[in-house]
């Protein structure tokens, strides 16, 4: 019995794993022909890839690039000994069409306006998206958009922009090669002024937006944001002398009633004093990825706080708006978006009073936020719904009050359980745009009709398709990696 | 009746309760449904006192704590913490809130923010604190917890024990004038529970007014100075700690400290 006791004299030195564990060769063994079902299932799937490609490849690579219609595609191709239906792709339609693809028929000597606005909207972005970048450098950046966007146009605004957007770029440019992020901290602790927050333009930008994209008079949108300000004051000066309620009604109606019957007038008058106006240009001239993004953009960024309110509604102890939200949210899920973009595009117009001209795209807006709204409703809820009670309470007893523990306690981690949900509504409201093509507006689907019916492209499919497929899918990938990125980044604390 | 809390001396000189009413709460009731949770509860506690809250599981212990800082609702009779009654008027209920503080037994920090920003989220938009000051107060009290070297860390990243004297600086953080404890330190490993309970008795030692329900009777005997057992929603027995355990009046409560106790 004496031989079960054991002492070891000497330890063990840690040895190199075997060369089959490590490396290529044991990265392939392991993940690739761990067996042999695994083994024929690889080779399987590598075979399908090969055959894939194979038709694919020379299919894409094709010297069309400059053809001027299918016909002479044909040729191209016929001289290289390739016939058939699948010999290869067509890309001369993509070559003459990708613009009207981009901008549908806007004015084309105005296409900088589209590209100014989606470059600014880059810019009012960034801040909300990502708290990595500097004030400094988000400052910059907008200097740079704004002194780049004065190239497209002269006069003496575009002369005294570009003076000041260079000089404010070279002044930033300058900071950001003196201080760096390091040393601009210590500059801040000991009291150096901070730049304005750059989330001030991002605010501004909403009403930048479709005044850059529609034209008209700079007015609108100044009137649009005074509507904010007096409301807010409507609300203030109320809710100090009668009460918060009455502050509460009589503030947004202010606005409202200054929105609706008010601006136009105020445009008028001081458009009339000091003209600040660029072309218009009409609803119907809007298409291409310029109006899905247009639509898609408006669409989530509305969605989301409207989706918010909807499911606070939705858990509110008072009755009647618990049940106006409720009777919205299922209503909106219970009918097919197409539908409400046929109520948009053509029943609405019933109800209006005759002579109102109530544009069509700002309709098919309303519709697409609203039934985008619906739904990201229902995903919020489901955030609120995996907090526990004890985070409600825990907020309670600290003496936070309804909307300051929503806002800091309840809705950034609601949010952050629903962010996969959130995002995939995104992506859906994004795709579902192609949808305003049935009521006949020119997105990239609708002029994809548009392009097949002239006769140089008669018979074109996949090079169209494929090629909007492609777009659509680099700005869904991008959102997709975006929460990805969003999630890892909001994990704080073990799992 | 052996295990103490702690093993070190403990500093009576402080805990002085004074004439001042801190709540008073008289013929109170509350049902959930038609189920009568809480009846007739009548209990005044004074400014320093040290009370704790005893009884068997669904006695209404946590349910009356509760009602102290209006987490639930009491349907009859009269609570009135610190001079303002709790009425369903909501500018009184934040008010109490703020100056009353609670622990709970799952802690309730909030995991999407630092210790550090735990801490001074409520002093910052209910107080109005300067940030700053803010910070420097949580830091004062994260070093009385022990703990002011987490304070960059989330709460997922630390141990239960520490997350709980997190909650309480959170608590302190507000300044408040009562302090109410529901089952601290029953989620808890033991080594933790003795690091929470020290914690509570340091408060102890500074006069805070302090409402505990814990299963911890160490604890009672050291540092409370009123016991109060409850049963089927309403206060069976009350007494100093050495009477409440030594010498138990009702059949009730002999019943319950026999099964706690173990003898
Ligand atoms: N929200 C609720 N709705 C209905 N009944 C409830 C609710 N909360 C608690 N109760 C009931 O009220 C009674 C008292 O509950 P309470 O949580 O106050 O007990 P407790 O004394 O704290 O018990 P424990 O020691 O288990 O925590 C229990 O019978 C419980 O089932
Ligand atoms: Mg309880």
């Amino acid at each position: 019995m004496s031989d079960i006791g054991f002492v070891r004299k000497d330890m063990l030195p840690e040895q190199a794993p075997p060369a089959s564990e490590v490396g290529i060769i044991g990265w392939v063994r392991e993940n690739l022909f761990s067996g042999i079902g695994n083994s024929v299932m690889t080779i399987l799937s590598l075979a399908a890839i090969f055959y894939t490609l194979a038709a694919l490849l020379p299919w894409v690579f094709s010297p069309t690039w400059n053809a001027g219609s299918l016909n002479e595609c044909r040729e191209i191709l016929h001289a290289q000994g390739k016939e058939g239906h699948f010999a290869g792709a067509c890309w001369g339609v993509i070559r003459e069409r990708w613009i009207q693809l981009m901008f549908g028929f806007y004015p084309s000597d105005l296409y900088w306006r589209p590209i100014v606005t989606f470059g600014l909207m880059f810019v009012a972005v960034i801040p909300i998206l990502f708290n990595m970048i500097s004030r400094r450098m988000n400052w910059f950046l907008l200097a740079v958009v704004i002194l780049l966007a004065t190239f497209a146009f002269g006069g003496i605004i575009a002369w005294v922009l570009r003076i000041l957007s260079a000089a404010g770029a070279a002044y930033l440019a300058y900071t950001l090669f003196a201080t760096d992020k390091a040393d601009r901290a210590e500059q801040i602790a000991q009291g150096a002024k901070r730049l304005p927050n750059p989330l001030i333009f991002s605010a501004l930008f909403p009403f930048i937006f479709p005044w850059l994209l529609w034209g008209g008079s700079l007015w609108v949108p100044i009137g649009a944001i005074l509507g904010f300000v007096i409301g807010y004051y409507v609300y203030a000066a109320l809710a100090k002398t009668v009460g918060g309620l009455a502050g509460l009604i009589a503030g947004p109606l202010a606005a409202i009633i200054w929105w609706l019957f008010l601006v136009g007038t105020f445009a008028g008058v001081m458009e009339s004093i000091i003209p600040l106006s660029i072309e218009a240009v009409e609803s119907r001239k809007f298409g291409g990825f310029m109006l899905s993004i247009t639509i898609g953009v408006v669409a989530i960024v509305g969605s989301l706080p409207l989706g918010i309110v909807l499911a606070l509604g939705r858990q509110s102890d008072l009755l009647i708006v618990k049940a106006l939200c409720v009777g919205f949210i299922e209503f909106i899920r219970g009918v097919p978006l197409i539908t409400l973009l046929f109520v948009a595009s053509t029943l609405l117009n019933v109800f209006m009073p005759p002579g109102t001209n109530f544009d069509i795209i700002l309709r098919v807006l309303i519709m697409v936020t609203l039934f985008a709204a619906a739904y990201m409703a229902e995903v919020v809820r489901g955030g609120l719904a995996a907090l526990p009670t004890g985070q409600y309470e825990g907020a309670d007893s600290l003496g936070l009050n309804y909307w300051q523990a929503q806002r800091l306690v309840i809705m950034p981690q609601a949010l952050k359980i629903s962010i996969p949900g959130i995002v995939s509504t995104f992506i859906g409201v994004f795709k579902d745009t192609t949808l305003v093509s049935i009521i006949g507006l020119l997105d990239p689907l609708g002029l994809t009709n548009a392009i097949r019916a002239d006769a140089n492209w008669n018979g074109v499919v996949w090079e169209l398709y494929g090629f909007i497929a492609v777009l659509f899918f680099v700005f869904c990938f991008s959102m997709s990696r975006y929460s990805m990125y969003l999630e890892r980044k909001l994990q704080t604390g073990h799992k | 009746m052996s295990e103490l809390t702690t093993d070190r001396e403990i500093d009576r000189s402080k805990m002085q309760v004074s004439d001042e009413v801190a709540i008073e709460i008289s013929g109170m009731n509350k049902w959930y449904g038609s189920f009568h949770v809480l009846r007739d509860i009548n209990l005044t506690v004074n400014q320093g006192e040290r009370i704790v809250i005893a009884g068997p599981s669904g006695s209404g212990k946590s349910t009356l704590i509760r009602c102290l800082n209006a987490l639930e609702e009491h349907q009859q009779g009269k609570i009135v913490v610190d001079g303002i009654e709790l009425t369903s008027d909501l500018k009184n209920i934040d008010k109490i809130r703020s100056e009353v503080g609670m622990c709970f037994q799952h802690f309730n920090l909030f995991p999407h923010l630092s210790i550090l920003e735990n801490c001074t989220l409520a002093p910052i938009w209910v107080r109005k604190t300067p940030r700053k000051e803010a910070e420097e107060t949580a830091m004062h009290f994260l070093e009385k917890v022990k703990i002011p070297e987490q304070a960059d860390k989330y709460p997922g990243q630390l141990s239960g024990g520490q997350q709980q004297r997190v909650a309480i600086a959170r608590s302190l953080c507000m300044r408040p004038r009562i302090m109410l404890f529901d089952e601290p330190t029953s989620a808890l490993d033991p080594e933790m529970i003795k690091e929470v309970l020290d914690t509570m008795i340091e408060l102890a030692e500074e006069g805070m007014t302090m409402l505990c329900v814990t299963h911890e009777m160490g604890f009672a005997r050291q540092v409370a100075n009123r016991v109060i057992f409850m049963d089927a929603g309403q206060i069976v027995e009350q007494n100093e700690p050495e009477e409440f355990f030594n010498n138990p009046k009702s059949e009730r409560t002999k019943l319950f400290l026999s099964q706690i106790l173990g003898h």
